[in-house]
């Protein structure tokens, strides 16, 4: 406790820090593409598209293969197990034909929810054992990333004191398991929007989740110039009777993330959960628009909403590849404008009439 | 654990904010005139002034009718309780002078240490007891932040795992309490500077004490915006070899702070422990002028760093206050600058502290 016995080199720090740099460097977020097999088989399904590890492949090369430019707003693609040692038509390896562009390639390394016993549903997630040798290969095979998501609930009862703790807990060992085998950590403690609770109790329960992740971030001696948070916004729950405008979300997420995440962590990804590709835009916008000091890089790592109008252009057939590609490209820009809080919706209302929804006096 | 039983309404968070953003406004910081009679004495006697009420009203007198220019530095000044209701010559009481000059009052309201059992001379802070009646009497006597100070040590076995829990517990609790009662807690946690230990050493000992407290305030559902901090700068121990820079005390400080505190928190109002008034001048200095994002106010709340050439000047003398107030002033002024980056110090050899600075250190 008072001795430090360094689990970093300098140049550990310095190599963590330039990536989490990269990922994050302006105007950039994260594609995640890094469905598993049963989470792909959903959104294939969707569209009628045989769940296929061909079909899988087709579709992240049809996303991987866009137009160059594309690394003007990805800065980096989170991959599954699987797509890392898939190819691309040319024959290429996916990891290569990413790193080729200039984007950081990421992998998921956490294996699912387990559930916590004496609760009610509630779950830490599994994946430690072996992750460091884990780890040294995928940093062999071309990943600097990685990611692990770690899933709360909100109910009357819920998160108990318990979930936080150990999916706390369990998202420090990980980050401190990734970096010692150069990989920049990005820590996910994903609050689901399903419920009836208000923006305000989204807002609470966030900051004593954060506040809980970061202590155990310190106890376990992570440095956090080499981590990315990938929070959830804050939002009220999806069944809740009241709605709230994007501003109202941005005021309450950056004021959440002020209380509890230090200004040493370089980057805040968000992930879209259950939004809209448009809300996810929107609310990413205003977030970046926020009138607070906001320290950290604020911007996405988004699966669906980066996704969506993609994979319903595709519908599994060849000749809407273009199509497909020109949508998943379009989703990317608008992503990378509103990082900068730059996105001006078209046909949306204006921005006056969007702020006198806001309560300028309202304090969080 | 799952719902808000709001602790604070809407009003009294926003009153709460403001009164720490007016203590840390841009140039502006705390003088730090909060000594217990005991420590006055420590300060008196060095210049053979004897420890009475009415030389301790004296004194602080000749700081607080200090003349306008002080107004642009001084956002806040702590008392100690004594001072709260002693007067001037001519009977204006010292809370409404400083009050009534734009100035906000402040309140020691801890009652010193007491030790750790089983530990290695570690201690804790008492003062918990009627501590909200006492806040709300203040607040009526017109405080609007109070003061209370936690100690930690460096040594082979300290800080231990205790003292920083319990340290950063009570300090949650009191910061919790004063809130309540319309009171800007200012929350310190200092790690006293004795030892051999280097700059790294303070550096990792001072992230892991103040993630406890901010864990602790989280804890304590303390509203951060309406708070201050008063920490340590991170510099090496007293007795440690190696000399540093004020580049890298800066540095070191900053990356400390950007690590653990978080940006929602208004100010942080460093103490000077042992440091001369020059050098608490200049490493406030540098570390306005660190190269890294620094979202809260960095500021100074100095006590000896900001009397001690008026207690030298003064002696005891009527005819030396006025020379006394304008040393004080000087240092107001010079902290002032310094809290804006714009310090330029007369004298020493800054061209030298910097050739000491490490490009390529990863703090």
């Amino acid at each position: 406790m008072t001795h430090q016995f360094p689990s970093l080199s300098p140049e550990q720090k310095k190599e963590l820090s330039d990536i989490a740099q990269r990922i994050v460097a302006p105007g950039k977020g994260i594609l995640a593409a890094d469905e598993s097999t049963g989470t792909m088989g959903k959104r294939l399904e969707k569209i009628k598209v045989e769940n296929s590890e061909e079909n899988r492949r087709y579709f992240r090369d049809l996303l991987f293969s866009t137009d160059p430019s594309i690394s003007n707003c990805v800065g980096g693609i989170i991959f599954f197990h699987e797509t890392l040692y898939q190819k691309s038509d040319s024959g290429k390896l996916f990891p290569q034909v990413i790193k080729d562009k200039g984007i950081v390639v990421g992998i998921k390394v956490d294996k699912g929810t387990a559930g916590l016993n004496g609760t009610d549903g509630e779950t830490t997630t599994q994946g430690l054992d072996g992750l460091s040798e884990r780890c040294a290969q995928y940093k062999k095979d071309g990943c600097d990333f990685a990611k692990w998501r770690c899933v709360l609930k909100i109910s009357d009862s819920c998160p108990t004191s318990l979930a936080i703790a150990e999916n706390a807990n369990v998202l420090a060992r990980y980050a401190s398991i990734c970096q010692q085998n150069g990989l920049v950590p990005i820590v996910e403690p994903e609050i689901m929007p399903d419920g009836t609770h208000d923006l305000l109790h989204c807002q609470y329960v966030t900051e004593k989740v954060l506040a809980a992740v970061y202590k155990a971030l310190s106890d376990h001696h992570v440095y956090l110039e080499g981590t990315l948070l990938k929070p959830n916004m804050v939002t009220a729950g999806q069944s809740c009777a009241k709605k709230f405008t994007p501003q109202e979300v941005a005021m309450a997420t950056v004021t959440a993330l002020r209380r509890t995440v230090p200004a040493s962590v370089p980057g805040i990804c968000f992930l879209s959960g259950g939004q809209s590709e448009e809300e996810a835009s929107l609310n990413l916008n205003a977030i970046n628009q926020v009138p607070l000091n906001r320290p950290w890089k604020l911007t996405f790592s988004y699966g669906r909403a980066l996704q969506a109008s993609a994979l319903a252009a595709w519908q599994g057939k060849t000749a809407n590849k273009a199509a497909a590609q020109e949508a998943f490209c379009s989703r990317a820009k608008i992503n990378g404008l509103a990082s900068k809080g730059e996105y001006k919706a078209s046909g949306s209302a204006d921005q006056a009439s969007m702020q006198s929804l806001f309560s300028a006096s309202y304090i969080y | 654990m799952t719902h808000q039983y709001p602790a604070l309404t809407t009003e009294q968070k926003k009153e709460l904010q403001e009164i720490a953003e007016r203590i840390t406004a841009p140039g502006k910081g705390i003088l730090a005139a909060d000594e217990s009679t005991g420590s006055m004495g420590k300060r008196l006697n060095p210049i053979g002034v004897e420890n009475t009420e009415e030389n301790r009203r004296r004194y602080r007198q000749l700081l607080f009718t200090a003349d306008q220019r002080i107004d642009s530095c001084i956002g806040g000044v702590i008392f100690f309780h004594e001072t709260l209701y002693q007067n001037t010559d001519d009977g204006t009481n010292f809370s409404k002078l400083i009050k009534d000059r734009g100035i906000v009052v402040g309140i020691k309201v801890d009652k010193g240490v007491v030790p750790l059992a089983g530990t290695d001379g570690e201690t804790t802070t008492q003062g918990l007891d009627g501590l909200s009646e006492r806040c709300a009497q203040y607040k009526k006597d017109g405080a609007d932040f109070a003061k209370w100070r936690s100690v930690l040590k460096i040594s082979e076995n300290t800080p231990s795992e205790l003292a920083i829990m319990e340290n950063a517990n009570v300090l949650a609790r009191y910061a919790s309490i004063c809130q309540q009662n319309g009171i800007v807690p200012i929350v310190e946690p200092e790690i006293l500077p004795d030892g051999e230990h280097d700059l790294k050493r303070c550096q990792y000992v001072s992230e892991k004490v103040l993630a406890a407290v901010y864990k602790a305030l989280s804890d304590h559902h303390v509203y951060l915006e309406g708070t201050l901090l008063k920490p340590n700068m991170v510099t090496p121990g007293h007795s440690c070899p190696t000399k540093v820079s004020n580049e890298e005390i800066a540095m070191a400080t900053v990356t400390a702070l950007r690590r653990t505190v978080p940006p929602a928190v208004t100010g942080v109002t460093f103490l000077s422990g042992g440091q001369s008034e020059e050098d608490a001048s200049v490493n406030l200095n540098a570390i306005n002028n660190c190269p890294l994002t620094k979202p809260w106010a960095l500021t100074f709340s100095y006590g000896r760093a900001l009397q001690a050439s008026a207690l030298n000047a003064w002696r005891g003398e009527l005819s030396k206050e006025k020379a006394a107030t304008e040393e004080f002033i000087k240092r107001a002024e010079a902290n002032s600058q310094a809290a804006l980056g714009k310090y330029r110090s007369s004298g020493s050899g800054t061209a030298a502290g910097k050739s000491l600075y490490v490009e390529n250190h990863a703090y």
